[in-house]
């Protein structure tokens, strides 16, 4: 399928991991003037792709060639030197440095082989305006908001003279106007006949500004099609598969309100530049949902019930007493247990087993003095791997060598094994395998009949309204609303979270 | 069988033992002399004693994602005070004279142990540097306790820390073995091992677990401070005095390397405190070897450098990771020119 | 000096407040001194300060490379010994002329510590366990080439070493000091004013991002070390000019000195902040206590140790504070 008029054309791409395969005979191409979007569910394979075609990995087999040369990235500056220009999901970037710098270092302007600074400032100011960003480029990144930072990426990445841009999830830190913003500029390169690749969760946003789209199935390409051949909904079904069935029977389980006690309350609670005041009940056994974007507040509010943070104003009820939560030892004397979205970071130890990883949180309760028999730890292990089929079912397996599902469930036995009576759960089906997802929503499902309250956040609008009997939004770090879920659909969700956000 | 973490230290530390016992098959000889047992083994041990017990006590800091640098200062104020105690004393060969030194000598390296930890647990300042400030200081401190002299002490209850036997067996051992031995039990038995392994692991994920991560870390600086201590005392006990300028100069780095060798990493987590005792006697053999072999002493560093630098080769993964792919070339020169050419 | 305030003019001056103190800090010392004993007040003493430390501001001035990647030197101090047994070595026994001697030492320093670097960076072995492999080597090696203290009467060391060079005010200094200040100035040149200075804050500031960014991670982080093996080898010749001697147990603990000067000036440990500049006053810092407790002279020579421990102490409780704010 070679196509002269294509910029770039990967063919039969293979990448392996430790095992997994991540990408198995994939093609992807790309042309000028197009912005093509790479769609795909969590551990498709889509950030494997984007690290094969920018030089962070190597490939196992397949051919990529580039403006009719086939190439091969050993390193990330191969890549940029051949016109792959990337801006990564997590900005990388340099807080210690200034915003000038953070655009043209390793190319800056010189004179005598001298770096020329006031030249690089001039030329920095004309980029960022060309986006429409008037700030002093002199002043640190890190002083500056995520969406400052991710203006800077681009801006970094069109002055290498890229032939191909990558935008992996640019959008998910910033605010509706803020993506508005970005789609213009992103037309605006197109125009001028860049490809660029643009990632996202967001489907209006694809629809929005893709000409082309590749969907990805756990690391298999499913096709590739003209915007205008394909709708949302055909897409969703792409992306997800036949598995969507499987998701189904859960749908019916849990729309019955079980209306226990007030376990928690909230009035006024509030943690500067993390969450405005808000107000929340959760009762036993109930299901609340929390909906809104990437850096609405969602993980905050979370946070603040579970005593990751502490609030800094307002009151939290606990069966109506008020309780001061201020580290995350409050919030488990009470018996509130929170899963981070972060699995990597702020929930597993990956160099301990399995095991060690489910008693952490109980042993931790306890105390270093008072360990938890080594056949009691046995015993816990055990039940969890079976209970929630983890696998490999080998307990003194390292918790690192496991598949991002398996992460996940090991981390919600930690908590499970405390018996909580408040499960946070923050993005608890992210980036693993459906298999997963569906008996992690199962589970969810039967800790609410057991009278266990769960605090759900997810990205996907359509899990969280499935699981909850209730649904709390948030935009702009701030409660905006509250519904019972009756009969919500996505798309009255969506127009909460739209609302007001002009641009 | 190579998978195991010991594996290395233990083949090299087996390996250096080879090379004396065919330089010199005396060398695995032990004999009772004089009711003290005696043998080139037993002084690897004897002389080992103080590396081992300033290993354990850095090895949990590093578990902990620390590291400290002040214990051979540490060392040195341990011992400065003690020997200044005890010069001080009437008779000095009274126990209870030793034993108020020692517990003088202790007390003070507990409360050393507590400033690092006030320093990296709650104002939060990099350990390496926190503990670089009583590192710098703390050679100041003990000098000012000596006040710059060499104190010679005659004690001997004290002398037998160092120089002592009982049963048969150099005091010296049993006390790091009896160090070893508790410390062991400590981690194992109880939960402290885990806690530790996972605070260093993932500080944060161990906070959002629950872990008191303030608490345990002081608890680690606070017996590293003991554990230098104890070793000051054995080697001020072994001079016979206090000698502020090199007493346990260098111990630290020392330590690290035998902690480095055993298979702990510096950067935090799971740690080996058996790995690290290997470590520190493998340090000591070396010194031994060197001197076996006839090699100069003045070699003894350049010899210590080489085994080190081979020994950490081998455990990183990236060397073996490098030396895989020279056995087996990949193609690469091919897809280079590529990139060449589309740039 | 004043190309680099230019550049550095637009930063926020929260940047330079621990600089700022350091600089305070110093003037507060000498004029303490000043007051106390009159023979204090006249500049030669702040010219000796440059004098005496010549040596240690080079070395420092490397381990500042360093230290602004993240990493860290502990090796200097024995590359420092190892250039003057070297120097004293080749002059005296194997005859050889002053210029030749003068580019193998260099020549030393740079090799080992490039050695040292790619072992940091191509075998990831952590900086700490390398540099302090290269400690033990280096000290290893000048034991081995000699255990004695031999003094050097080379022709054209003896004139560096003696030629004083008068300056306004019936004051002088010595060509070392005019060497250090080369140094210095490059070394404020190569980071304010080429890629390579600004890869090494990269570098310290987030290596995965420099190295996603396409910045040449791995040739700075070589070159850091290697600079600063350099800055050993040539601080050691220095040495060898002040002392006129090749002394294998000379320099022990300079890592220290050198490391405390960097942190004093305000430089921080776990890279990507910091200036040359800051380094400088961080060595003249040291100086200055050791100089006022010379001229006590009822004060023992520990108090230093103690004072500086105490100072690291207050510049690093500074430095949380502002980071904090």
């Amino acid at each position: 399928m070679t196509d002269p008029r294509a910029i770039l054309e990967m063919t039969g791409i293979r990448k392996e991991f430790p095992g997994v395969v991540a990408l198995d005979g994939v093609d992807f191409r790309m042309f000028p003037g197009e912005v093509h979007a790479l769609m795909g569910e969590n551990g498709a394979g889509k950030s494997t792709l984007i690290k094969t075609l920018t030089g962070v990995h190597g490939i196992d087999a397949g051919t990529i060639v580039l403006g009719g040369e086939p190439v091969a990235f050993g390193e990330p500056s191969q890549a940029q030197h051949a016109g792959v220009s990337t801006v990564y999901q997590e900005v990388n970037l340099l807080p210690n440095l200034s915003v000038a710098e953070n655009i043209f270092i390793g190319r800056e302007p010189r004179r005598f082989g001298r770096i020329d600074w006031s030249a690089m400032r001039r030329r920095a100011e004309v980029l960022l305006a060309g986006l429409d960003l008037h700030l002093d480029v002199s002043a640190d990144l890190g002083t500056q908001s995520i969406a400052v930072r991710q203006m800077v990426a681009i801006a970094r990445a069109l002055d290498v003279s890229a032939r191909v841009l990558v935008l992996d999830e640019p959008t998910s830190s910033l605010d509706a106007g803020e993506v508005e913003r970005l789609l213009k500029v992103v037309r605006t390169l197109r125009d001028e006949g860049m490809a660029v690749l643009f990632v996202s969760h967001f489907i209006d946003q694809v629809f929005a500004v893709a000409d082309r789209m590749t969907v990805l199935r756990n690391g298999k390409l499913v096709g590739e099609y003209r915007i205008e051949d394909i709708t949302p909904v055909d897409l969703v079904t792409k992306m997800i598969g036949k598995e969507l069935e499987a998701l189904e029977d859960i749908e019916e389980a849990t729309h019955r309100h079980s209306g226990g006690e007030v376990f928690l309350r909230t009035e006024g609670l509030s943690r500067k530049g993390a969450i405005a005041p808000f107000s929340l009940e959760i009762r036993s056994g109930e299901v609340v949902g929390l909906a809104g974007l990437l850096g609405s507040g969602r993980t905050e509010l979370a946070r603040l019930l579970f005593g990751a943070d502490h609030a800094d104003g307002g009151t939290l009820r606990i069966d109506g007493d008020p309780v001061a939560m201020r580290t995350p030892r409050s919030g488990m004397a009470h018996r509130i247990a929170y899963c981070s979205e972060d699995r990597k970071t702020e929930g597993l130890v990956g160099e301990l087993t399995v095991r060690e990883n489910i008693v952490l949180a109980l042993q931790a309760a306890r105390g270093w003095t008072r360990p938890l028999s080594r056949r009691r730890q046995d015993e816990l292990a055990a039940r969890y791997i079976d209970a929630l089929d983890i696998r490999p079912a080998a307990p003194e397996a390292l918790v690192q060598d496991l598949s991002g599902g398996n992460q996940q469930k090991v981390l919600l036995a930690r908590w499970l094994i405390t018996e909580p009576r408040l499960l946070i759960l923050d993005e608890p089906t992210r980036g693993i395998d459906i298999g997963a997802k569906t008996e992690i929503q199962r589970l969810v499902a039967k800790l609410s009949d057991d009278g266990v309250a769960v605090l759900f956040i997810s990205a996907e609008l359509e899990e969280v309204l499935r699981l909850s009997h209730r649904v709390v939004v948030l935009r702009d770090r701030e409660v905006v609303a509250q519904k019972d879920n009756e009969s919500l659909t996505p798309d009255e969700i969506m127009a909460v979270i739209a609302e007001g956000s002009g641009t | 069988m190579t998978k195991h973490r010991l594996f290395w230290p233990v083949s090299a530390l087996l390996a250096l033992l080879l090379v004396d016992l065919i330089a010199k098959p005396s060398f695995f000889k032990v004999e009772v002399r004089d009711g003290h047992l005696y043998g080139s083994l037993i002084d690897i041990l004897r002389l080992g004693a103080p590396l081992i017990l300033v290993g354990i006590g850095m090895t949990l800091v590093v578990a902990t994602r620390g590291i400290d640098l002040s214990v051979g200062s540490v060392v040195a104020i341990s011992g400065a005070l003690a020997c200044l105690h005890l010069s001080g004393l009437p008779d000095q060969d009274a126990v209870g004279g030793t034993v108020v030194a020692v517990g003088m000598a202790l007390g003070l390296c507990l409360a050393l142990g507590a400033w690092n930890g006030f320093l990296v647990s709650v104002l939060g300042i990099q350990p390496i540097i926190a503990t670089l400030i009583l590192m710098v200081a703390g050679r100041g401190i003990a000098q000012l306790i000596t006040d710059g002299q060499i104190i010679t002490i005659t004690s001997g209850p004290f002398r037998a820390l160092g120089s002592g036997y009982l049963f048969l067996v150099p005091v010296s051992i049993l006390i790091a073995l009896a160090v070893f031995g508790l410390s062991s039990l400590l981690v194992r038995k109880s939960a402290l091992g885990l806690l530790l392994e996972a605070v260093g692991g993932n500080p944060e994920a161990g906070r959002l677990s629950g872990l008191r991560s303030g608490r345990l870390t002081w608890l680690v600086y606070v017996f590293g401070g003991l554990c230098a201590g104890i070793a000051g005392l054995m080697i001020a006990a072994n001079t016979p005095g206090a000698d502020a300028n090199h007493a346990g100069l260098w111990i630290e780095l020392d330590a690290i390397l035998a902690l480095t060798i055993g298979g702990t990493k510096l950067t935090g987590g799971r740690f080996s405190l058996g790995g690290t005792v290997i470590g520190a006697l493998l340090i000591q053999t070396l010194t031994t070897t060197v001197y076996t072999l006839g090699i100069p002493d003045t070699a003894t560093l350049l010899v210590k450098a080489l085994v080190v630098l081979l020994v950490c080769l081998v455990q990183s993964p990236a060397f073996r990771d490098r030396v895989r792919r020279r056995r087996r070339p990949v193609p690469a020169t091919e897809s280079a020119r590529a990139v060449e050419v589309s740039a | 000096m004043t190309a680099l305030a230019r550049v550095t003019a637009y930063r926020p001056q929260q940047r330079h407040l621990p600089m700022l103190a350091t600089l305070a800090l110093l003037v507060g010392a000498y004029a303490y001194g000043a007051s106390q004993y009159t023979a204090f007040g006249s500049g030669q003493v702040v010219f000796n300060l440059f004098i005496n430390y010549s040596w240690l501001l080079v070395v420092a001035v490397g381990m500042t490379f360093v230290i602004l990647t993240g990493g860290i030197d502990l090796s200097v101090g024995s590359v420092v010994a190892l250039s003057t047994v070297l120097s004293a070595e080749l002059l005296g026994e194997q005859g050889w002329p002053a210029a030749a001697v003068v580019v193998a030492v260099l020549a030393v320093g740079l090799l080992l510590g490039t050695g040292m670097g790619a072992l940091i960076h191509y075998f990831e072995i952590q900086p700490f366990i390398a540099t302090l492999v290269g400690l033990f080597f280096a000290r290893g090696l000048c034991l081995t080439i000699s255990t004695e203290a031999p003094s050097i009467d080379d022709g054209f060391f003896t004139v560096i070493a003696q030629t004083q060079i008068p300056l306004p005010g019936d004051s002088h200094v010595s060509i070392s000091v005019l060497i250090a200040l080369a140094v210095v100035a490059v070394a404020g040149y190569l980071l304010h004013h080429t890629r390579f200075g600004r890869t090494v804050y990269a570098v310290g500031g987030s290596e995965q991002s420099a190295v996603l960014m396409g910045l040449k991670v791995a040739r700075t982080k070589v070159s850091v070390y290697a600079l600063s093996g350099f800055c050993s080898a040539l601080g050691g010749l220095l040495l060898v000019f002040y002392k006129l001697s090749g002394d294998p147990l000379s320099a022990i603990g300079t890592e220290l000195d050198a490391i405390a000067a960097v942190v004093i000036g305000g430089t921080i440990l776990s890279g990507g902040s910091g200036y040359v500049l800051g380094t400088v006053l961080g060595v003249l810092v040291l100086g200055m206590i050791q100089t006022l407790i010379d001229f006590d002279g009822t004060l023992s020579s520990w108090w230093t140790k103690i004072v500086i421990g105490g100072l690291l102490f207050a510049f690093i409780v500074l430095q949380r504070l502002i980071a904090r704010r």
